[in-house]
């Protein structure tokens, strides 16, 4: 716990608005303790913008505990930053050095519109989940929990790509600005659950569709597990991409075009 | 004042309370299926409670309006509830029922909550695990495949249903998927990164709200039949909380204004196990689930000052001081009861760490016992969290915890129906005031959340609604919405052109310091006294020297934050004077001349088994303290011990 301070150079992109070109500028982080995170250097150097009469960096975060997915940077050319499995807003300064100069930059994707500086929209996300990301169950309608058992291994693998925290680290760090991890892990989340075969096929093309028409196509480049904070497995993509052509064949015969 | 204080609870309830929600089930009106689809309801809010009241009223047939200030629904703070919900399924077959999580919660409380509320949610507690269950929720399971369980602070049965440490994230995302279905129905139409700035009432109802487009800065006017808050609680109104950084109580508390009665806004809950803060930066406290304390344990060094490593001090000069006072729960006494007695030792100079402000809670025996591998799948992603945040591992040494603001039982006031003193204007969640009394039990919160959404509101919003059958909501273009509009608008040029010198934070900030210090963990008369003669100082500062950069028509984050904490203000100033009324010690309210030889805490029911709502006279005016008196005829008020 030994208190230790830092000067850091920041380049940030700065955007007044949508149609605006953007630039870079750089500020001064001075005196930045090695316990402040990541967004509280932010902050400290918001507050000294304000102070010097500059409109603040306008950037999003809210639970500052890596579970929301709303922060979003793009830091040094990494999602999120350089540490492995770590949100923006988990990412501490005593990963730095004194004297280091750090580029930060909003989430890049067509798919992405940036708002103003470093706060970009990511409603794409939510209509990928809208066209299927779900077990339709009325309120009300649902049996007891104890009546289909779900195999401990099914439930934690169902878990695992549950984890998704919906940021869109996989689409800012892919080639193809592809939002396949994310549709992978909702779609596997589901489609891994005895409650999830009834809309198996139809879940499972509607929500790669919806994908392929907002964001880019996956080519296999894995750079979205990488980035991704909560470490989602690659493999969830393999089995998506299964279920997907299954999906093809199984819901012209559910439409009753059989051969 | 609008309307009256009547709880309006079930005819009979004193004498069935088993009944109770059956019986007024039956006895309200209902609104035909085909009739629903003319009603129009504007929910604000996406946590727990709004996305699942939205989706079943979406479901139902209602035409749904969702507001969120967020840019997803799914960013709600739901989110991050770790530790898990309670439900009375006695899957554990170890001797749980409803009549027991009805118990529990209510002595809980410490005797300031209704019984007929309590009793309502324990009985629909098991509804939520089948539905969360069938919506894909992945709960912990046994290796039979069933539903898991672990015991929770304050609760000597397993009813804890778990998903790893992300119980809150599971749940939420169950509703939102649920409310994503009702938005490509149709049914449900979805306005996020809009927040609400205001409540119109005209004659004497609710009519709708007037929201500002977060991205353009569009100020706009929705009506419905009934609006329906549910945005959550006020911790922020401390700086430093566990809450996220964009929580607030703007919604209720200009509902307040409108005439809303604001109820026991001094019960606030410490979280007992939270990370303790480094240095002044600090944006925002980290909590730890409760669930550690199920296998951690509590300590801290016999002696003052001491520096020395935890594993340098041996086992004889540890004092475990919870399970030396409370035997029987040990570490797993409620959230109010761990917490100030973690104050108390690091006020009496035996606190840890560089800045002495946190106990241990310490892993070596459960380690020991059960190996590390089996600790690491119970709390693997908490000791990863600990260990990014405090560069510091958690699996050799203990961890450093400290109490923080977690929740807040206080709320607007609400009926049985869950509908406000003001007709047609209805709160859940942790916006209301009404399950968890003086103090909340842990895994609860979810709990009520979702009670409140999936299984409450969507019955007892049709008794409202049935009687304006035929009537249209009334015009959004109104005089009425046009006058609020002004006063937002007008709000928001002066904050632009006040052109102050300090940030809204640095306010922010100093607010915070005055409530931890005065209406934190312990109140006393002195410090309540100085917080009302210091909090309007501050506060008028704030309105002439704070400095808002940027232009209304566009994103301005500053903007945002100004609003919010000119409501912090005020609220804060209520939740000092409500303090300060409440002559007594109870749950999260403790106040220092109320204690008893040992130091716990004296209730006084005979003067205050009462909720206490306060009506808005005006911006330079007191509030007047309204009371509703607090009947018991199940669980019988004692002194809570857990000895």
């Amino acid at each position: 716990m030994s208190e230790e301070t830092l000067n850091i150079t920041l380049k940030v992109w700065r955007q007044d608005g949508p149609e605006d070109r953007g630039r870079f500028e750089t500020y001064q982080a001075e005196n930045i303790s090695t316990h402040a995170s990541f967004l509280e250097m932010l902050d400290v150097v918001n507050e000294n913008l304000n102070e010097d009469g500059k409109e603040p960096i306008a950037f999003e975060s809210d639970c500052r505990e890596g579970i929301c997915g709303t922060c979003n940077l793009m830091i040094d050319g990494k999602a999120h930053g350089p540490e492995k499995g770590t949100a923006t807003c988990q990412l501490h300064m005593r990963k730095y050095s004194d004297g280091d100069t750090i580029v930060i930059e909003p989430f890049r994707a067509a798919s992405f519109p940036i708002i103003k500086d470093l706060a970009v929209n990511r409603a794409a996300l939510d209509a990928i989940v809208m066209s299927g990301g779900f077990i339709s169950v009325n309120t009300g309608a649902a049996p007891d929990a104890n009546l289909t058992p779900v195999p401990k291994e099914a439930a934690d693998q169902a878990f695992d790509a549950a984890a998704c925290i919906g940021c869109g680290a996989c689409v800012a760090a892919c080639p193809n600005s592809a939002a396949q991890l994310f549709t992978s892990a909702k779609v596997q989340h589901m489609n891994l659950l005895p409650q999830g075969q009834a809309e198996r096929w139809q879940r499972t093309e509607a929500m790669i569709e919806t994908m392929e028409m907002f964001f880019g196509s996956c080519t296999n480049h894995g750079e979205c597990h990488d980035a991704c904070p909560k470490e989602i497995p690659l493999d969830l993509i393999a089995w998506t991409n299964r279920d997907y052509i299954k999906s093809k064949n199984k819901n012209r015969k559910l439409a009753g075009q059989r051969g | 004042m609008i309307g009256s204080l009547d709880s309006r609870l079930p005819a009979g309830s004193a004498d069935n309370i088993q009944d109770a929600w059956t019986n007024h089930k039956f006895s309200m009106k209902l609104v035909n299926p085909a009739n629903k689809r003319k009603f129009e309801v504007i929910v604000v809010g996406s946590g727990l409670a709004g996305a699942s009241a939205a989706a079943t009223m979406g479901e139902l047939g209602y035409k749904v309006k969702l507001f969120t200030f967020h840019d997803s629904p799914r960013r709600a703070h739901s989110i991050a509830a770790q530790g898990g919900i309670n439900a009375a399924k006695n899957y554990q077959n170890d001797g749980d029922s409803v009549h027991r999580l009805f118990y529990d919660t209510v002595k809980g409380g410490d005797f300031r909550s209704r019984e007929a509320n309590v009793h309502r949610l324990a009985e629909v507690s098991v509804n939520i695990i089948d539905q969360a269950t069938a919506q894909g929720v992945p709960f912990a399971r046994d290796y039979g495949g069933l539903l898991d369980n672990r015991s929770f602070g304050g609760a000597q049965v397993s009813r804890t249903f778990y998903a790893r440490g992300q119980t809150g994230q599971q749940l939420l995302l169950g509703a939102y998927s649920a409310l994503m279905r009702q938005v490509g129905e149709g049914t449900v139409e979805m306005h996020t990164r809009t927040e609400m700035l205001d409540l119109v009432v005209h004659d004497g109802a609710a009519r709708g709200i007037v929201v500002r487009d977060l991205i353009t800065g569009d100020v706009t006017s929705h009506s419905g039949h009934a609006v329906v808050l549910a945005t959550g609680g006020y911790g922020n109104v401390y700086y430093l909380s566990t809450n996220a950084m964009m929580s607030n109580v703007t919604a209720a508390w200009r509902a307040h204004r409108r005439g809303a009665m604001f109820a026991n806004p001094c019960y606030t809950q410490i979280h007992p196990t939270c990370i303790p803060s480094s240095d002044e930066f600090q944006s925002k406290l980290t909590l730890m689930s409760e669930s550690l304390r199920n296998d951690g344990r509590i300590w801290v060094p016999e002696g003052m000052d001491d520096s020395r490593a935890a594993a340098d001090i041996p086992e004889g000069e540890r004092d475990y001081y919870l399970e030396r006072k409370y035997p029987a729960f040990g570490n797993l006494v409620p959230r109010d009861v761990a917490s100030r007695n973690a104050k108390t030792v690091v006020d009496q100079g035996r606190g840890v760490g560089t800045l002495k402000n946190g106990v241990f809670l310490d892993f070596a025996d459960a380690i020991a016992r059960d190996g590390k591998d089996l600790v690491a799948s119970k709390y693997g992603n908490l000791f990863d969290m600990y260990e990014r945040i405090t560069g510091e591992d958690p699996y050799s040494q203990p961890m450093r915890i400290y109490p923080a603001i977690h929740y807040t039982m206080g709320g607007l006031w609400v009926d049985y129906e869950l509908q406000s003193n003001v007709p047609g204007l209805f709160v859940l969640g942790e916006a209301n005031f009404s399950d968890h009394g003086a103090n909340r039990l842990g895994a609860s919160a979810l709990m009520q959340g979702l009670a409140d959404g999936y299984f409450v509101l969507p019955y007892t919003i049709g008794n409202y609604l049935a009687d304006q059958l035929g009537d249209r909501p009334m015009d959004a273009g109104d005089a009425a919405f046009r006058q609020v509009e002004a006063e937002v608008n007008e709000q928001t040029n002066k904050w632009l052109s006040t052109n102050g010198t300090k940030s809204v934070d640095y306010y922010h900030r100093e607010l915070g310091k005055i409530m931890w210090d005065y209406i934190g963990m312990e109140r006393s008369e002195n410090g309540l006294e100085k917080a009302i003669s210091e909090i309007p100082a501050l506060k008028a500062e704030f309105h002439k020297n704070v400095r808002i950069l940027g232009t209304g028509d566009g994103l301005n984050q500053s903007l945002e934050k100004a609003n919010r904490v000119a409501d912090f203000f005020e609220l804060g100033e209520l939740m000092a004077r409500d303090a300060l009324a409440r002559e007594e010690s109870c749950g999260g309210h403790f106040r220092a001349e109320h204690q008893d030889a040992e130091g716990e805490a004296d209730r006084d029911d005979e003067n205050f088994q009462h909720v206490a709502a306060w009506e808005w006279t005006g911006t330079d005016s007191v509030q007047n303290r309204h009371t509703e008196d607090l009947e018991f005829n199940y669980v019988i008020p004692s002194k809570r011990s857990y000895k």
